[in-house]
């Protein structure tokens, strides 16, 4: 096929093209998982043999939905997911970044010595220290409501604080501030900003594309692969997140269409979270105008 | 910041949950069976039931889902929070009880004369923990292929033997009907394995531990009648008969209903709705190789747990639940065979005559529990990847042998797990 | 730059210090825990009390040894062949099962080859492990590499501010946020070996000529398989970094170049790809990363299986761990993995290092 150059609107149709199929890869096998939840078991897995695996027809209807929600709280998953993910996605970014600035625009005593522990940690799987992280936070005191208890388990906060700070998150951080003028954090300083200032005032705003990978980073972790650690933590239906819940759907007759159904509806609060951070943060970094 | 106001919330109703002065006890129970309906509403009815029945007790349960449950507990062992009450899979159950997790029952033994075999756990000569139903494994079959084929029905006295079994094979090959002539599940590699199949091994006369000693899998797993197994278990899939570990989770499902396999080798658990599907299903017993014919037994059982404070109570509960009516709900419900021959008659398919009566039979007969050693755990485990490994064309002698030592080694590592 | 900033060693630790402090508490120590523990023979849970073992159990996992086997001869002597004309060994288990030779009890054949008429066979004590060590490398020195590759690919193709471009970034994007063990149970359905969607595919695109495969039942296709999974789940993950990397560079510079007249190879050689250098090292190390954590997948597609051609150390270390309660053991891996990868972090930095 020879296509002239000069041909601006031929290139352009086969850009989109190209484009176009590229998205089919990508979105088929999730086109397949949604229209399946909506179809009963013995036609979803007929379909498997033909293209009708990507349309919705045949039988449809929500039953697998009204099914998943009678096998399982999902509403109660999902909330406590988001709400799990969401803190700590929040302190992760705050406590990280300071780590981050820290480690970029600040000297110290120790600083290269304690950044190269933390990024090493990141290579550390996390079921390497699951079981003796598990006693720890068995043992660990809190001071709640009722005064001084002991032992964290079956709650959210065992959850959350231990995934916080992570080598990962601050490494991006690390790399991103590198990237970033230094004359001009000089510059307010002799302005006479605090260093807090600094951070808030200068560098935060300048740092929506690693807040907003990071976010991304963590929340992905966090929402969709954290498994084995509520699972060895939460022994009480109420504090369980969506992956735990994952498991109600496998029983020895494995009913695929709800499977798909529970599947549909826990993707989906991540991929509001995907479409308004790309809102927020992606989509305005090209006019912040950071130079590299 | 809505966020940390959240969170001060969350925290706050983590702290708070105090439970309500109330006369009655609490006892806590963890159950295995997260997300099965049926199975939830039958136990739920159960407990409150018992609690409405006396005044000492109340038994608050927790459920977890099944592929996880295991960890779960280890978890929750190895930080000191088990509950009062706990259900366990039959051949676990002398691991938790080696590694401290389970107490011997507090209920006299005769208590539970009439239970069949399967369902109770014992371990260094006391009952830890019984079971409110056993499963068994048969050769579904439909009559019409046996009458097509010409071939004989089996019996429990008269079962087919080895040549038999693999005429039928052939047979159902030969006619091109079908996609295989047997399906064994494959895909599910979990418990399954050594469940259905270990008692084909012990068939031919191996097994998966010496269970004279239990200190090592020499000469049990890799001897003569073992080597004899593995071969014909590797021709079961090298010449077609059977398809493969990536087996479509799907056929094993509805692969026999739809009619692709001649024969399917399946739990009790399925057969329910294979005869809502097939009007002329039949249930065969497993042929014999041998050394007779045998099928798994032992099942998901009660028992109490080391730490409980309230032994009485978890005791007083567990009889409550192992009454025949619940013995009979359970079976009807999930289809499962009742572990007492008075419920039994209380069930729709077990009573005499009764459809799946054939079952009850078959675990009196022929059933063979799992190695009763903690090292079990670890030998299920061993034996599934075996298993797995030489129905892909894995030499069949290395492997056996490599099992052996897996075995062995762990036995030693664990100071022979308190078999005496 | 650091020369210029102020010694503030109060201010420095008051701020690195919570995320430190959380590192050191929830990750630091338990691992130092777990190190002691493969020096152990602890399990997970058990009556027997704990020893203290040295480097036993390392000695299990990376326990290796070459032993000859010379062929086997009839009575007359002459060397015995089989049918195909293939030299007949002795079975190695009559060495490694043998009394004679009891450095070499338990131990397994991992590879032979042939030198003059002997067979050199190198065993292994674990076999499995040695497996899935080969195959983690291979999955990242495969993974690592194509990945970033495809994703810088991706994202230079829709670097552009033309209409739609967001609409095929959130596309491309959309597996990741799809948790890889749901992404994994998808694929199942698409990699089946009888009525699959992808051999269904393929079968209707080459109008029948291709013959259905197995992709996760054959020993030579199964890794290969997770591997494109893996990839196409994550890819667009890197894209979206590869994206913002190339949203720092100044569009002054593609001005100048384009002034130059500098031809697109030219312009990504001296302009892009220089200005994505803290872009790439990140990108390589963490897929670098991931690539040795690989999981899931393996625990929902083929549990190790067929024969062993997709274990992993993960995989291995959570096996051992958990399943087989041999926490010690699981251990061990995770230490030998960190090394590893440590190794390999520590190479990459030097590459890479600021010249």
């Amino acid at each position: 096929m020879v296509i002239n150059p000069d041909n601006h609107g031929l290139r352009l149709f086969v850009r989109y093209l190209v484009l176009c199929l590229i998205a089919l890869i990508f979105i088929l096998p999730l086109v397949f998982m949604i229209t399946s939840s909506f179809k009963p078991d013995s036609q979803l897995l007929a379909d498997t043999a033909s293209l009708r695996a990507f349309l919705p027809v045949g039988d449809i209807s929500l039953d697998n939905y009204f099914a998943a929600f009678r096998r399982a709280p999902v509403g109660l998953f999902v909330f406590n997911s988001v709400l799990v993910t969401g803190v700590t996605v929040f302190l992760s970014l705050l406590i990280c970044s300071l780590a981050g600035f820290s480690f970029v625009f600040l000297r110290w005593r120790g600083r290269d010595m304690v950044l190269s522990i933390v990024i090493a940690t990141f290579i550390i799987p996390f079921e390497t220290i699951a079981i003796p992280l598990l006693l720890l936070v068995s043992k660990l005191p809190w001071i709640g409501i009722d005064g001084l208890e002991w032992g964290w388990l079956n709650t959210y906060r065992v959850q959350i604080i231990p995934w916080i700070a992570d080598g990962l998150t601050i490494f991006l951080f690390v790399q991103y501030f590198k990237g970033l003028p230094g004359e001009l954090i000089e510059a307010s300083r002799v302005e006479g900003a605090s260093w807090w200032q600094v951070y808030y005032r200068v560098v935060m705003p300048l740092s929506g594309p690693v807040v907003a990978t990071a976010a991304i980073l963590k929340f992905l972790v966090m929402y969709n692969q954290q498994y084995l650690w509520p699972l060895i933590v939460v022994q009480q239906e109420n504090y369980r997140p969506v992956m735990v819940g994952l498991g109600y759907f496998f029983q020895l007759n494995v009913a695929w269409g709800e499977v798909m159904a529970y599947l549909t509806l826990i993707t989906v609060p991540v991929l509001i979270f995907y479409l308004f951070l790309q809102r927020a943060f992606i989509a305005s970094i090209a006019s912040t105008g950071v130079k590299g | 910041m809505k966020l940390t106001r959240l969170l001060a919330g969350a925290m706050l109703a983590s702290s708070c949950l105090c439970v309500p002065a109330l006369a009655q006890t609490e006892l806590t129970m963890w159950y295995h069976g997260a997300g099965n309906e049926v199975e939830s509403k039958i136990l739920k009815q159960i407990i409150s039931d018992f609690n409405a029945s006396q005044s000492d007790w109340t038994v608050a349960m927790e459920s977890f889902p099944q592929a996880s449950y295991n960890d779960s507990i280890a978890a929750a062992a190895l930080a000191g929070k088990l509950p009062d009450i706990l259900d366990v899979d039959g051949p676990n159950m002398p691991n938790w009880a080696w590694a401290g997790y389970l107490q011997p029952l507090p209920i006299d033994e005769s208590e539970f004369a009439d239970f069949l075999p399967g369902t109770k756990g014992m371990w260094d000569g006391k009952l830890y923990s019984i079971g409110l139903w056993d499963a068994a494994v048969a050769l579904f079959a439909r009559q019409s292929t046996l009458d097509g084929l010409g071939l004989r029905t089996p019996t429990l006295d008269k079962p087919w033997s080895r040549d038999e079994f693999m005429a039928a094979l052939d047979a159902a090959k030969a006619s091109g009907k079908y996609e295989y002539a047997l399906d064994l599940g494959m895909n599910d590699q979990t418990e399954w394995y050594p469940y259905a199949f270990s008692p084909f091994l012990q068939s031919f006369g191996g097994d998966i531990v010496d269970r004279s000693t239990y200190q090592t899998a020499e000469g049990a797993l890799n001897g003569e009648a073992a080597q004899a197994f593995g071969k014909w278990w590797q021709s079961l899939f090298t010449e077609g008969y059977a398809p493969g570990t990536s087996e479509d989770a799907a056929d094993q499902q509805t692969g026999f209903i739809d009619g692709k396999f001649a024969f399917q080798w399946n739990g009790n658990w399925r057969a329910v709705a294979t005869m809502a599907a097939v009007d002329d299903v039949v249930f065969l017993p497993a042929p014999d190789f041998g050394a007779g014919n045998k099928i798994g037994a032992g099942s998901w059982q009660f028992g109490v747990s080391a730490k409980s404070t309230h032994p009485d109570g978890a005791a007083e509960f567990i009889k409550f639940a192992t009454q025949d009516r619940y013995l009979a709900a359970f079976s009807d419900g999930i289809g499962l065979i009742p572990s007492t021959p008075s419920a039994a008659q209380m069930t729709k398919n077990y009573k005499a005559g009764g459809p799946l009566a054939v079952f009850f039979d078959l675990s009196k007969a022929q059933a063979l529990v799992r190695p009763v050693t903690p090292g079990y755990v670890v030998q299920s485990k061993v034996f599934t990847k075996t298993l797995a490994d030489i129905a892909n064309g894995a030499d069949v002698a290395d492997t056996l042998d490599a099992a052996v030592d897996e075995i062995d080694a762990d036995i030693t590592n664990n100071g022979g797990y308190g078999h005496r | 730059m650091a020369s210029k900033l102020t010694l503030s060693n109060r201010t420095g630790w008051t701020f690195a210090l919570p995320g430190f402090a959380l590192i050191v508490a929830f990750i630091i120590l338990p691992f130092f825990f777990a190190i002691g523990l493969s020096l152990t023979n602890q399990r997970l849970i058990s009556p027997n009390p704990t020893r203290f073992v040295g480097l036993e159990n390392y000695r299990q996992l990376l326990g290796l040894g070459v032993v000859t086997l010379e062929p086997e001869r009839n009575d007359a002597g002459e060397v015995v062949r089989d049918g195909a004309g293939e030299i007949q060994y002795p079975r190695l288990r009559e060495i490694t099962r043998s009394d004679a030779y009891p450095q070499y009890r338990g131990m397994r054949e991992w590879f032979r080859w042939q030198s003059g008429g002997n067979a050199m066979v190198v065993i292994a004590s674990d076999v499995v492990f040695m497996k899935a060590l080969v195959n983690t490398f291979l999955f990242a020195l495969v993974v690592a590499p194509v990945q970033g590759g495809l994703a810088l690919v991706l994202a230079l193709l829709i670097n552009r501010k033309v209409r739609g471009m967001n609409l095929f970034r959130t596309i491309y994007f959309m597996p990741v946020v799809v948790s890889i063990v749901v992404v994994a149970l998808l694929w199942r359905f698409i990699y089946a070996g009888q009525s699959g969607l992808l051999n269904t595919l393929l079968h209707g695109l080459t109008f029948g000529l291709f013959q259905p495969v197995d992709w996760l039942g054959n020993p030579s296709t199964a890794l290969p398989a997770i591997m494109a999974m893996s990839i196409w789940q994550a890819v667009g993950f890197h894209m979206v970094i590869w994206l913002a990397g190339l949203q720092t560079i100044s569009p002054t510079l593609y001005e100048a170049a384009a002034i130059e007249g500098a031809s697109k190879w030219q312009t990504f050689r001296y302009v892009t790809w220089p200005g994505l250098r803290n872009t790439a090292v990140l990108v390589v190390v963490v897929i670098t990363m991931q690539s040795f954590a690989v999981f899931a997948q393996i625990d929902v597609m083929t549990k190790g299986g067929p024969r062993d051609s997709t274990q992993t150390l993960v995989f291995q270390m959570v096996e051992r761990g958990y399943g087989k309660q041999d926490i010690s053991g699981g251990s061990t891996i995770s230490v030998i993995l960190f090394a590893i990868v440590l190794t390999i972090s520590l190479v990459q930095r030097w590459l890479t290092r600021e010249r």
